[in-house]
Formats: C-alpha cells, sequence, structure tokens
C-alpha cells in the first residue's frame, strides 16, 4: 500500500531521493530504491522530466491537437497506424479516443506553419487516415499537473494573521 | 484633552500584543524568505465545497440564518461529530454554530466565569486563552508541560493547581505549538480529577482531524461521565482548510449553549450564511478530502521531525497538529535570538516558543503547511545556520 503511494509522490516531484521517501512513508530506505528499481525496470516509471514552460524562454515552440479520423485494420485495429504516427519525433502523444474521432495527436514544432507542414505532408497521407482535424494550443494553462499561466500561479498570501 | 486611559476598560490596555508581531514585521521586509511561520493550511477549500458557497451566492441566499445556524448544518454537525469521535449531540439543542472556534471559546468562557473564577490553562498553548479568561474577569492559571512528558498535561500537574475558585479547564489537544495528543489513560486520569473537583472542560480540538496515531482523536465528551461537563469546540479551517469562512461551532450540554446562544445572538446574531452553505458540503462530501489532506501532511511531519534530528535540532514527534516543536537549548540561544538571527541570516522565518506562554522558552515552533519542496528548501537553510553557529 505505501509502496505504491512512492508512485504518486514521484509523479507529483520527481527529484524526491529515496531516502526523502523513506522517511514520509515510513518505510525502510533500502526497500524504497529497490521498489522504485523494480517500477523503472518493470516499466512502470517511464522515465523523469521537467516541465518547461517554453513562452517564457526564447525558443518559440507551437504546439497543436490533431483529431485524426482512421479506418481500422483488419487485424491489427488501429495499433499499426498508431505505430506509424508515434514514430515522428514531432508527435509528444498519441491516444486512441471514443466518441467523434478515432486518434489524438499532439504535435509541437517551432512554429505553427512548421506543425501545419507535418500534418499536411506526413500525418494525412499516411494509408487509412481518412481526414485530420488540426488545433493550435493558444495558451497553456494547466499541464501535468501544473499551473503554467502566471495569472493563475499561486500567491502565498498567508502570515498577516498575528495569533494563529 | 481627553484622557482615555480614564475612560477605557484598564484589563484588555493592559492585554499585551501578540509576540509573534515583530517576525513578521522583519519578514515582511526582507525578500526571499522562506516561512515556516504560519497557523493555517497551504490547501486551498476543495473546490466542491466553494462550489456551494458559489451557488448559494448565485441564488441569492444572503440573508441571516437562524442564530444557532442553520438546522440542517447542524444536523451534518451532529453527524458528523458521531461518525468519527462517537459522540452524541442533540442537532436542535446541543449545537451552536459559530464564527470561527474562537467565538466558541470566547462565549463559553463568557456564559461560564465570573469574576475571581480560576481558569486552568496547559500551557504552551494557542495565544487566546488567557486574554479571554482576563476579559471575562476570571484568573488565569497556567499549568506548564514539557518536552518530558512531550508537552501533554498530567493528571498530578493538573490536581497541584486546583483551588477552591477553579471552575474550568481548557483542553487544547492536538496541541498548538506543540503538536502533542492526549493518550486514552491520560485522559482517563484527566477526567477523573474533573469529576473530584466538580470542574467544567473546555476541549479546543480544532486540529481533532489532524491526529496521526493509530487510534485516531479522542473527543474529551466521550471518556465516561464528561458529556455532561465537557464543551468541544472543532470547526472547518483546519479540518476542511476553510480559514477564511470564519466558521466554527460549539457542542455540549443545553444549560451551557443555551446561555452562549444568548450572547452570540447579540454580538453576532448568526454566522456568516455562504460560509453555512459551504460548510454543509464540507460535512456531506468532505472526508475524503479531510482523509488526503491528513496524509499529506502526515508525509510532510514524517519528513520536517527527520530532518531538524538529523541537524541536531532534538524535537520529539508531534502527533497532531501542523506544528513541530524542536528545542533550540543546544544552540545555546534564547528562542528569540535563535529567531531572529535565523531570519536574518538565512531568511528563514519560525515562531519563538515563548509567544506561547514562558514554558515555551527555548522551543521554537515549526509550521508544515507547507510543499514538500519548501520545507527541503528551509531544511537546507536552517542545517547551514546551525553549521555556522558551532
Amino acid at each position: 500500500m505505501a509502496m505504491e503511494q512512492i508512485l504518486e509522490l514521484l509523479q507529483e516531484d520527481g527529484k524526491l531521493t529515496p531516502k526523502q521517501l523513506s522517511v514520509m512513508l515510513g518505510e525502510d530506505e533500502g526497500e524504497v530504491a529497490k521498489a522504485i528499481k523494480g517500477y523503472e525496470k518493470d516499466g512502470v516509471i517511464k522515465g523523469y522530466h521537467a516541465l518547461i514552460n517554453w513562452e517564457r524562454t526564447d525558443t518559440q515552440k507551437a504546439a497543436a491537437l490533431i483529431e485524426l479520423r482512421v479506418s481500422p485494420q483488419k487485424d491489427t485495429g488501429f495499433d499499426e497506424i498508431a505505430g506509424r504516427i508515434m514514430n515522428f519525433p514531432e508527435v509528444e502523444s498519441v491516444y486512441l479516443m471514443s466518441g467523434g474521432y478515432d486518434l489524438a495527436v499532439t504535435v509541437s514544432g517551432r512554429t505553427m506553419q512548421d506543425v501545419a507542414m507535418f500534418v499536411q505532408k506526413r500525418l494525412a497521407p499516411i494509408d487509412g487516415v481518412l481526414s485530420t482535424a488540426t488545433h493550435f494550443v493558444l495558451t497553456r494553462y494547466k499541464d501535468g499537473g501544473v499551473i503554467f499561466n502566471s495569472d493563475y500561479e499561486e500567491i502565498d498570501e498567508r502570515g498577516s494573521n498575528l495569533c494563529d | 484633552m481627553i484622557d482615555y486611559d480614564k475612560l477605557v476598560n484598564p484589563i484588555i490596555k493592559k492585554i499585551k500584543p501578540s509576540g509573534i508581531r515583530r517576525f513578521f514585521d522583519i519578514a515582511n521586509e526582507m525578500e526571499d524568505v522562506i516561512s515556516l511561520s504560519v497557523g493555517e493550511p497551504d490547501f486551498y477549500t476543495p473546490w466542491h465545497i466553494r462550489e456551494a458557497g458559489i451557488e448559494s451566492l448565485e441564488k441569492g441566499r444572503t440573508r441571516y440564518t437562524p442564530n444557532r445556524g442553520f438546522a440542517v448544518l447542524r444536523e451534518e454537525v451532529s453527524k458528523f461529530l458521531a461518525r468519527h469521535y462517537a459522540v452524541e449531540y442533540d442537532p436542535m439543542s446541543e449545537v451552536l454554530i459559530t464564527v470561527g472556534g474562537s467565538e466558541a471559546i470566547d462565549l463559553c468562557v463568557r456564559s461560564l466565569i465570573t469574576p475571581g473564577d480560576e481558569v486552568l490553562i496547559p500551557e504552551p498553548s494557542f495565544v487566546c486563552y488567557v486574554p479571554i479568561t482576563e476579559m471575562a474577569g476570571g484568573v488565569p492559571v497556567t499549568i506548564e508541560t514539557g518536552p518530558e512528558n512531550g508537552f501533554r498535561l498530567t493528571a498530578k500537574s493538573l490536581e497541584e493547581k486546583i483551588t477552591p475558585r477553579t471552575k474550568l479547564l481548557i483542553m487544547p489537544y492536538p496541541n498548538n505549538p506543540t503538536g502533542a495528543v492526549m493518550e486514552r489513560e491520560e485522559l482517563l486520569e484527566i477526567a477523573k480529577v474533573v469529576e473530584k473537583h466538580n470542574l467544567l472542560v473546555l476541549s479546543d480540538e480544532i486540529y481533532a482531524a489532524l491526529t496521526y496515531t493509530k487510534e485516531g482523536h479522542i473527543c474529551f465528551s466521550s471518556l465516561p461521565g464528561m458529556k455532561g461537563r465537557t464543551i468541544v469546540v472543532n470547526g472547518f479551517s483546519k479540518a476542511h482548510s476553510m480559514t477564511g469562512w470564519r466558521l466554527g461551532y460549539a457542542a455540549g450540554p443545553r444549560e451551557i449553549i443555551s446561555l452562549m446562544v444568548k450572547l452570540h445572538q447579540f454580538a453576532i446574531m448568526s454566522a456568516p450564511t455562504t460560509s453555512q452553505y459551504a460548510a454543509i458540503e464540507a460535512l456531506k462530501n468532505g472526508d475524503g478530502d479531510m482523509e488526503h489532506m491528513r496524509s499529506q501532511y502526515d508525509m510532510r511531519r514524517r519528513l520536517i521531525v527527520d530532518g531538524l534530528n538529523e541537524i541536531g535540532l532534538k524535537c520529539f514527534e508531534p502527533k497532531g497538529a501542523f506544528y513541530v516543536f524542536p528545542s533550540v537549548k543546544s544552540t545555546g540561544l534564547t528562542s528569540a535570538d535563535f529567531c531572529e538571527r535565523l531570519i536574518y541570516e538565512k531568511h528563514v522565518a519560525v515562531v519563538p516558543g515563548d509567544a506561547f506562554g514562558p514554558s515555551g522558552e527555548g522551543f521554537v515552533r515549526i509550521s508544515y503547511c507547507y510543499s514538500v519542496k519548501h520545507i527541503t528548501e528551509a531544511l537546507e537553510r536552517i542545517k547551514e545556520f546551525i553549521l555556522e553557529l558551532i
């Protein structure tokens, strides 16, 4: 039970050390380190990376959500076509969806033009892709559980009360 | 010239301002201050609770409520107390909704205390009990607690302070600033003394939901024979992260609650309506949030206790609230000097223990209602500070 909590804590802050985790959960440090190794080996933990707000840098980034309608293949269904799409480094995520379309693909590039070209030249021509609808991201308010838009960032207003 | 000294109430004029103020003033003038000083949750009020408040406003529910608070809220309070602490209160006659736990404390003391009555107050504790007693004309009698007993009240030290004028015992557990909680055997001993000397008890249980023991919080009125002698004070600020909504409650014998209602109806009329709507939602659907926040605090508690002990600031394990109360005696500094140098040299704000009574000298109150990242950074700075002292 407590070991499962390791995942939740790491999902929130990937920089927590086994020592810190063991103290917080009241578990043995060695056991925690072993569990993390196990999760990494079994592919439960797929990696650790920083959440970067590119809007605050000089680097240009554009991102879009692309709705794809595709015709499923005999035997392999959607898997084959999803496999082809996710091989492109421009593609950040691929989800199979219920509802009005089949695959939701997020793509990032340097400019909107780059992203548009990628859809037009790479995604749309794939065999089995029936249609694409590209929605550009205008602002990221929240991503990966973290608030990005500075207007909504948390301000600690506490500390004005003198007898709490 | 008007000589106000002759016109104002001398009892109130004599009350000293809180000792915490000076540190806030210093902290406010500095940049890059990491504070571990506040006494309120960092969690926002859960969204479904805020939404219930908003919805009540949209519907125009902006009028007074009954003096005692909405009947449905009192019913939910009664169910909550039964569900979590196994105590039964009649929502119609034994529950009063107040403006925070603080108002309930004030009403209770004023309803019971006549000039010259003695009120027993374990110390260190929250800063309001002594002035509220004095304002009622009562005599505050403090009972020192210390680290040798984990800052818990013992029956022996209680009995030593009882005189024929003793009327009321205040039980501030889980304790601010020490984080101490009482154990069952000790409570049973205290109850015997209360019975023997015919005392009443004001049990301030505002931190009840933040108890980290296996058994969980023990409500004082659940002890044998204590229901008729106890006024339980609790509220929404700490359990549901609702400090700014200013809502609490008292539960106790109808004979005492009815007196508190009289004071409340003339001074306050009724607790804020919007807050009462939000609180109904909190009690109906908020147990999960409460448990989530408790487990988050619990993890931070372990982290900070471990960190402080490693640094060499000895601290006993607090089992409740969201404070640790380490000793700074090993540094050779007084509480005030420690806090002042820590904020000037490392920009970390903590509260000197003597702000909560003279027996808090030699300790500091450190709050862990902050993120793990914030706590880790603060511990690093405290460590540097200690290393440079040696």
